[in-house]
């Protein structure tokens, strides 16, 4: 059904058009900061992910395999396809419902706000496979890690979903304050590979 | 310099020790103070109560009166907020009126900004021995920007300890006609103010703008806390012989 | 607006009396507004470049609105492209009309809800229950509020008003399924919700949504949000509508890059929110309806003044600040949107024709705190003011006023009114009497001065 040709439309365009009729045109002024100056990305990457109480290691490359390893043992993770074959083995079809974890990769990470990105591209999953398990393990590629939320929204491509994923899922509803661990994953690590 | 002071309606009735402060401060730093008998009323009660129509008329009065001064001084940032702020936005852009208000209005102090920006002194010779707390009014702090020149002018004032307010930038509970109007949270937020100003142990509560002290006061007056309150001009203008013009 | 405030009896004045004598409702808002307060400042004062950030914010907003109607066609020719479904609704009414003709169509009788002002405003669940389909709000906050039969106080933390105390007693009483042995620690009430939806968000073939953003260029919608309700919601039922406001337009997708900075750092005080999800038509397979929202906003639109209230991004950051707010509590308002900001948008989009939303105009002392705090730069003080002008006035105070404004017109009339003043100051009374007596109820007077400064510096100036 379609209320398209019900009048709503040319009714509510109507009303905008006689509603803005003669007001002034607005410049936007962009004088905001686009890049950002940080010395250590992965630092400060680093810095805020924790502040959230997400846990944080900060590798070598080739360190992460191992440190992978270590983390999905006795876990029955979700693995899916387009990860490095080093650090795990596929396992796409794993049901959310009864997985333990999953394990991802990010499209962009961003340094300042401690966010990490996925766009369900190759090694992201879907984004119920993000979703439904209670521990999320993200290897972030120190490549990935840009400066800033504009640097980010540059590199993001508006017609795949994306997830802003800033620390475990949390709440304030309680007095306000910042409570760990509702709906979403309730444990989130994230591995930097430098 | 030859300055016009604007004593504002509620200092002209209610509080006239307020301008005999200012004439005495401004005459011992050297201004020719003078006092354009035709002003009555900045308009901000009837503009900010919903009644505009008479607000202008009282706005256009003060263009009026005040034209031609090259610096008109106010003991209250509220009223001076209100010239410079509100009467812009009363009137249509591009008429004669808005032309007489960007005349008017930039020449319009506050007198701590006249004091620190025109005059630029911040010792003005004061003597007052007393424990003085301060409150900054929201339109002085968040209208016209004030920022910390009254603080500075207190600080230079021989005799006086000046104790920070815990939650000062808090509104009084005042706001004008809100206070009649709502009388149950503006007496909410008058109880909190006092409780602050109580926990600072000071003998008198300063601010710029009697009508919040009004309120203030008239609340620790009420609750026999034998706090004074005193108007910037008032401190500023005592020294050792008193404070006489 | 929303069914659930309609008919709510007396004004702002009578309402926040009633509450500023609640002591658990004070100090529960106390709490939470001062814990806010502080994070949000921390936050913003990181940030070098707020102040630009702002600016553009608010320009954005400007020229979205200037050009509603275009940015609106192109969202709508965006989000059809990628296989989505738009429907305009004019008011609440047709909202969700067209609402419950699309959950029917699917054949289900329940829908799961993430957080949206919009379809509180619309009174959605009502209408859906009289269709005979159930919402189930599934934001803890809404989850509280909908269990105990309870208003929403506060934009973004409806069960502001309620302390961890009663929350347990809430859940206890009517969640069903809550855990016999259920402490007041936060974390075990997120626990005690968490597994109340669970099997609801794994079975339910249809969500309702709104939205914080939809992008003109590209046809995408964003929410924000904090638990994972909202990404439940979004991404596994089979069928998603999304009903939101034709103000929450932005023109480009580049534009994200300042709200997703403005907002999340005003509304929770945090650097970024936990989850933001961002999708274009139908994602995945899924089944997209989009349903944009007039009910009033033209009309605020019109108010070369108060237009400026549809740059609202729902942050909350005005609530949070307001002294008034803080002692009143959000259900004094009588509307989903509370606080400074509902004074001036409640009013615009419902009219003043009641007693309650002619007085919310005056439910500010003018202290410009909000405006301070505004993402967006919406001057509310002087939108209240100007909505004062058009309120209706009660007859006293009308002659009072015009009394005053002939006195102050002329000096002279000013001093025989002070010298008369002056000649009864001994007469008046401790307590005034009528309407004045608010005044003395809990203040002295001042004393009336014998004479006047003009009659002064006529004297000896």
């Amino acid at each position: 059904m379609s209320t398209r040709h019900s009048g709503a439309r040319e009714e509510i365009l109507g009303r905008i058009r006689r509603a803005v009729e003669g007001a002034p045109e607005v410049e936007i002024p962009r004088g905001y900061r686009t890049t950002t100056d940080v010395a250590d990305l992965v630092e400060l990457f680093a810095e805020r992910v924790r502040d959230y109480r997400a846990v944080v290691h900060v590798l070598p490359a080739a360190a992460v395999p191992a440190k992978v390893a270590e983390l999905v043992a006795g876990r029955r993770m979700i693995v899916p396809a387009g990860l490095p074959a080093a650090w795990a083995a596929p396992a796409p079809d794993v049901d959310p419902r009864s997985a333990d974890g999953v394990l991802t990769t990010c499209a962009v990470a961003i340094a300042e706000t401690g966010t990490i990105v996925l766009d369900t591209g190759p090694g992201q999953g879907t984004r119920e496979q993000t979703l439904i398990p209670d521990y999320h393990l993200c290897v972030v590629g120190a490549g990935q890690v840009v400066g800033g939320v504009p640097e980010a929204v540059a590199r993001l491509d508006p017609a795949r979903s994306l997830t802003w994923i800033s620390g475990p899922s949390a709440t304030s509803d309680i007095e306000l304050n910042r409570v760990e661990g509702v709906h979403g994953p309730r444990t989130l690590e994230v591995i930097i590979s430098t | 310099m030859r300055v016009a002071l604007f004593i504002t309606c509620v200092n002209d009735t209610l509080f006239p020790g307020t301008g005999k402060a200012v004439v005495s401060l401004l005459r011992r730093l050297g201004c020719d103070v003078d006092f354009p008998a035709a002003q009555t009323c900045c308009g901000q009660m009837h503009v900010n109560t919903g009644y505009r129509d008479e607000g202008v008329r009282l706005a256009r009065h003060f263009t009026e009166v005040f034209a031609g001064y090259d610096a008109v001084v106010a003991p209250s940032g509220s009223c001076a907020a209100m010239v410079r702020e509100q009467y812009p936005k009363l009137v249509r852009p591009g008429s004669r009126g808005a032309a007489a208000i960007a005349e008017v209005a930039p020449r319009v102090h506050e007198l701590s900004e006249f004091l620190v920006d025109v005059l630029k002194v911040e010792d003005v010779g004061a003597y007052f021995p007393h424990r003085v707390t301060y409150h900054p009014t929201c339109h002085s702090l968040r209208g016209l920007r004030l920022g910390d020149r009254p603080t500075r002018l207190l600080e230079k004032v021989r005799g006086l300890e000046l104790v920070p307010l815990p939650a000062a930038q808090e509104c009084c509970g005042f706001g004008g006609t809100f206070a009649v109007k709502n009388p149950a949270v503006s007496a909410a937020m008058g109880a909190d103010k006092v409780r602050n100003v109580l926990d600072t142990g000071a003998e008198v509560l300063c601010a710029a703008d009697n009508s919040c002290l009004m309120h203030i006061g008239g609340t620790l007056s009420r609750q026999r806390t034998g706090i004074r309150v005193m108007h910037l001009a008032e401190i500023l203008a005592a020294t050792d012989e008193g404070t006489r013009p | 607006m929303s069914a659930t405030f309609l008919g709510m009896p007396g004004d702002f004045p009578k309402n926040a009396a009633r509450a500023v004598q609640d002591s658990q409702l004070r100090y529960n808002l106390r709490k939470a507004t001062h814990t806010i307060r502080g994070k949000r400042a921390a936050v913003v004062d990181e940030l070098p470049d707020w102040r630009e950030l702002r600016a553009a914010g608010k320009a954005i907003k400007d020229e979205t609105l200037r050009h509603l109607d275009r940015y609106l066609v192109q969202l709508e020719e965006a989000v059809t492209r990628a296989g989505g479904h738009v429907h305009w609704a004019r008011d609440a009414a047709e909202a969700n009309r067209v609402v419950a003709g699309l959950v029917k169509a699917t054949g289900e009788t329940e829908v799961v809800k993430v957080k949206s002002m919009a379809t509180q405003e619309i009174g959605l669940n009502e209408a859906l229950a009289a269709e005979g389909i159930t919402a189930y709000e599934t934001d803890l906050a809404e989850l509280i509020v909908q269990l105990g039969d309870d208003f929403p106080s506060h934009i973004l933390v409806p069960a502001i008003h309620r302390n961890r105390a009663e929350i347990r007693e809430i859940f206890l009483d009517r969640m069903g399924d809550a855990p016999p042995g259920l402490t007041d620690e936060p974390a075990a009430l997120a626990e005690a919700a968490r597994l109340h939806l669970r099997e609801r968000f794994l079975r339910s073939k249809v969500a309702v949504s709104g939205a914080n953003f939809m992008i003109a260029e590209t046809g995408t919608l964003v929410v924000l949000e904090s638990e994972g309700n909202g990404r439940m919601c979004l991404t596994l039922p089979e069928t998603l509508i999304s009903v939101v406001g034709i103000e929450k337009l932005l023109p480009t997708w580049r534009d994200l890059e300042v709200f997703l900075q403005l907002l999340p750092r005003s509304s929770t005080g945090e650097r970024m929110n936990p989850y933001t999800s961002t999708w274009t038509g139908s994602a995945e397979g899924q089944d997209f309806h989009l349903v944009l929202l007039d009910n009033g906003r033209t009309d605020v639109l019109a108010d070369e003044v108060g237009r400026q209230a549809l740059r609202c991004i729902r942050c909350s950051a005005c609530l949070n600040v307001c002294p008034v707010y803080e002692r009143a509590g959000g259900h004094a308002y009588g509307s989903v949107y509370p606080g400074p900001i509902g004074a001036i948008l409640t009013p615009q989009l419902r009219g003043m024709s009641s007693e309650l939303d002619a007085s919310l105009p005056y439910a500010s002392s003018l202290c410009g705190a909000c405006y301070d705090v505004c993402p967006v730069a919406i001057d509310i003080p002087e939108v209240l003011v100007d909505l004062r002008a058009k309120a209706p006035h009660g007859a006293a105070e009308r002659a009072g006023m015009r009394v005053a404004g002939w006195i102050l017109d002329d000096q002279t009339r000013l001093a025989k009114a002070q010298r008369a003043a002056g000649r009864l100051r001994r007469l008046v009374p401790r307590r005034l009497p009528g309407p004045l007596s608010a005044w003395t109820d809990t203040r002295d007077l001042p004393e009336i001065p014998e004479e006047s400064f003009r009659d002064w510096w006529e004297r000896e100036g």
